[in-house]
């Protein structure tokens, strides 16, 4: 397969958990084309998948009547994501690293997520706008592709 | 959609929890569910067998979370086992091994609960 120097792909999502079948597939397919190794591809879809369940679960309470984007671009060495939506935002430098110990027995996960963007990929940013939220990963292209 | 199915199964003093395939937000109500039935029913010495597992994220890591302080709270215990690399590198990037006993094979947790 020959490899795409250039890409820019978007795609609306609904916000139900049904959907992180349908963004890991279109994350994984971009992934691959751009060159990444499967180990990689794998790390940056599961990065992704981590930023779409917050935005289902806490900027939408799961309510599938709304809907998020999720945006590739990529050149260079470069392969951006950027995930957006128009819902509840919050403050990711409230939400502390997470103490595995600490949580174990409890119901709840929370910050795990982010925890994992930070470790999968090169850079995670989060950027809160008056209605709109984005979570924009990036992950670089560490050895030359196989032509 | 990708699917998720877990089934269990009785091993002497234990119970197996086969997982098959993708275990995130959506499927891992699934997960949680087949735990609160296991200890519902008295069953604590629980082996999970990850062998048919292709995908996990932090959803479905939190499931075994929610549940292994009850379950060694009974004198049980979740031994996890048969990863894909892909998965254990899941579990190993939050510190899991430090805090869950992992085997490369599902007879090795079981000889373990057997042994007790």
């Amino acid at each position: 397969m020959k490899r795409a120097d250039k890409i820019e792909n978007k795609r609306i999502f609904k916000s139900t958990t049904t959907a992180l079948s349908e963004v890991r597939q279109f994350v994984e397919d971009n992934a691959l084309s751009f060159g990444f190794g499967e180990k990689e591809v794998s790390e940056i879809t599961l990065a992704v998948d981590e930023a779409c369940t917050n935005v289902i679960k806490h900027a939408y309470q799961s309510d599938p009547n709304f809907e998020f984007e999720v945006r590739i671009t990529a050149g260079g060495i470069e392969f951006q994501v950027v995930v957006r939506d128009w819902g509840a935002g919050f403050k990711p430098e409230e939400v502390p690293v997470p103490n595995i110990k600490g949580k174990i027995g409890r119901h709840k996960a929370g910050g795990l997520g982010i925890f994992l963007m930070r470790k999968l990929m090169d850079s995670v940013e989060f950027q809160g706008r008056e209605t709109m939220n984005e979570v924009r990963l990036i992950r670089y292209l560490k050895n030359e592709p196989k032509p | 959609m990708n699917e998720f199915k877990v089934l269990t199964r009785d091993s002497g003093n234990a119970v197996v929890m086969d997982l098959h395939g993708f275990l995130d937000a959506h499927t891992a109500p699934d997960l949680e569910k087949t735990f609160a039935e296991l200890i519902g029913k008295g069953k604590f010495n629980i082996v999970v067998n990850f062998d048919a597992l292709n995908y996990i994220s932090s959803a479905g890591l939190g499931v075994f979370m929610a549940y292994i302080d009850e379950v060694r709270g009974n004198h049980g215990d979740i031994k996890l086992a048969n990863m894909q690399q892909k998965v254990f590198n899941v579990f190993d990037l939050l510190g899991f091994p430090f805090l869950y006993e992992i085997y490369k094979d599902q007879d090795e947790a079981l000889k373990k609960f057997n042994s007790q």
